[in-house]
């Protein structure tokens, strides 16, 4: 067999290796139906808001107009000033939690800020949910927080002042993970 | 029929009641038996449906103890009736509940997956394409973080199996691994979070770790073979073997990639668990090694002292069960109990024990032992550990007593 006949066995080898891994594609290989998504597409519909303030909106809002809002949006569910009743309570509770009654709050237990506007913005009002302008979202959160005493009467939130204020409860909380999840 | 024969029938029909364990009343109606030939032989059955339903028999075999927020009727929950299943896969309609604002009305032609974030391409998926992807099918349990809550209280709940644990359900779940869909994406390797969010009326959103991602992470589309149930989370969800159920996000409408939690509500003032000492216990992922005897059980009568089946399911989110101990003697003495096949990694295991009862007092438990060395704690240890100030993640051990009357009910013992 001469040199040449060699390098066609080896080039008809190769060929034929690579029509066959055509046919039979790896197990998981994945078809790759992902269609591009727009910046304004994805701008649509991120509305989550990170620790750090990141996904925050432009606007702005302070107690005395959050508790405009609240008197209207929240209070039939939530109590006047943040008390309770019918649903959860919102205000006060702090030094209660290692009693045998504790009050978990906003003010006593959460230990972000920010998600008091993410969680409004994404879910509340129960009955009409992403109703709220971010103005209003960021008054509500406002009143809240001086509920709590965690800010003072006329202090604005916007994109810059909400990650900036720390949550009273926040060193208490142990972070499990990775530690105890696999 | 003689006067006689009617009484043997009723007679008959008594004992035959008897014989089982029931949780009602013992059934009116009379029992046909030899040499008289049963009704349904003599008329024609009915025909074909096209979606079967249970027996008629069957019918108070409901998801149990329905509960929603005051003024709300989708923000809360519903629970298996575990006390009435047998075997490890829970019927679809009867998986449990866990919804923060009610199940939503989604069109599968109009709904739409966005993976977006730290990715090199942003990308969104319609359902036809996600059912194109390859796929896998697992056999695992799904928890609520709140299941057994009613432990933490200072006296026995009156409530029956299914009322305290029945916040867990195992199914045959089918779908597409994550990772493939964020391979396509091209994840920046500096992204070790992802958030995902549901398309319900909260929105209900959860940081999900990057490696648990990558792992065994599915985005389910069928359940028990057919499609997702609506309050399963139709079209398509988040499944998270092992970890708890609110990470598994239902309706997914979106995955973020980030760089660290997003900290929304339901991973910081919601699912953490409160300690005696004020401390909090955040991002307690997966669930807890632990079992609980379904049968006998609260509310149930054992009629007669001889040999009954203790029957009962383990599960842990950390692996395999190993082993399962049964007494029946408030813990003094254990026993080995048979678990039947197939036993599978964050699955319900069901285990079967024989036991001769003696007609006196009895009190039941069981423990659980994952093969990551987990093992069931007793209640008052537990407690003794965390408190009673915690909502979450509760995985002692569960007693039944046996009264000399057969009568059982749910102790602290």
């Amino acid at each position: 067999m001469c040199t040449r006949d060699l390098v066609c066995v080896a080039l008809a080898l190769v060929v034929g290796g690579c029509a066959s891994a055509d046919m039979a594609p790896r197990a998981m290989e994945s078809p790759n139906l992902g269609r591009e998504a727009t910046p304004a597409q994805i701008a649509g519909w991120d509305i989550s808001v990170g620790p750090d303030g990141v996904g925050l909106p432009p606007g702005k809002g302070t107690p005395p107009t959050g508790m405009l809002v609240y008197e209207q949006k929240c209070q039939a569910c939530h109590g006047a000033t943040g008390a309770g009743q019918p649903n959860d309570r919102l205000v006060g509770g702090q030094g209660t939690l290692a009693s045998k009654a504790p009050v978990r709050t906003i003010g006593s237990y959460w230990p972000y800020a920010t998600t008091v506007f993410d969680y409004v913005r994404r879910s509340m009002p129960y009955i009409q949910p992403q109703s709220l302008s971010d103005d209003e979202v960021y008054a509500v959160t406002a009143y809240l927080l001086n509920l709590n005493g965690i800010i003072g009467a006329n202090d604005e939130m916007n994109a810059q002042t909400l990650p900036k204020v720390k949550m009273p409860n926040q060193s208490n909380f142990v972070i499990m993970y990775p530690s105890r999840g696999k | 029929m003689d006067a006689s024969k009617r009484r043997f029938i009723k007679q008959s029909a008594r004992l035959l009641a008897a014989t089982g364990l029931m949780a009602g009343g013992a059934r009116q109606a009379e029992a046909v038996e030899p040499p008289e030939v049963p009704p349904s032989m003599k008329v024609p059955g009915s025909g074909m449906s096209e979606y079967g339903s249970p027996a008629k028999h069957e019918s108070k075999v409901t998801r149990t103890l329905i509960r929603s927020q005051p003024g709300t009727t989708g923000s809360g929950a519903s629970r298996t009736p575990l006390e009435s299943l047998d075997g490890m896969i829970t019927p679809s309609g009867l998986h449990f509940e866990r919804h923060h604002n009610g199940v939503p009305d989604i069109d599968p032609e109009t709904h739409r997956l966005l993976i977006h974030g730290m990715v090199k391409r942003p990308l969104i998926f319609t359902v036809d394409a996600l059912l194109r992807y390859p796929m896998v099918s697992r056999i695992h349990f799904l928890e609520c973080a709140g299941n057994s809550q009613f432990l933490y209280q200072p006296a026995p709940p009156n409530l029956t199996a299914g009322q305290t644990h029945g916040l867990v359900s195992c199914s045959e779940w089918t779908g597409v691994p994550l990772r493939l869909l964020l391979e396509e994406a091209g994840v920046d390797r500096s992204a070790q979070w992802i958030l995902a969010e549901g398309a319900d009326a909260a929105a209900m959103s959860r940081s999900v770790p990057m490696a648990k991602a990558m792992d065994d992470a599915i985005l389910a589309l069928f359940q028990n073979g057919e499609r997702l149930r609506p309050e399963n989370g139709y079209p398509v969800r988040l499944f998270l073997p092992g970890w708890e159920g609110n990470m598994s996000v239902k309706w997914l409408r979106r995955l973020k990639v980030v760089s660290a939690p997003i900290m929304t509500k339901d991973e910081t003032s919601r699912y953490t668990d409160l300690q005696g000492d004020g401390k909090s216990l955040m991002f307690t992922y997966p669930m807890e090694v632990k079992s609980v005897i379904t049968r006998p059980s609260h509310g149930m009568t054992l009629r007669g002292a001889g040999l009954h089946q203790i029957s009962g399911i383990a599960w842990s989110g950390n692996g395999t069960i190993r082993k399962v101990d049964v007494s029946t003697d408030g813990g003094r003495t254990w026993m080995d109990a048979p678990l039947a096949a197939p036993v599978l990694p964050r699955a319900l295991t069901r285990f079967r024990l024989p036991w001769k009862w003696d007609g006196t007092a009895a009190v039941l438990k069981s423990r659980a032992t994952d093969d990551s060395g987990g093992l069931q704690p007793e209640r008052e240890k537990f407690i003794a550990e965390h408190g009673n100030n915690a909502v979450f993640h509760f995985n002692g051990i569960q007693a039944w007593s046996v009264a000399p009357s057969g009568e059982v009910k749910h102790v602290y013992a």
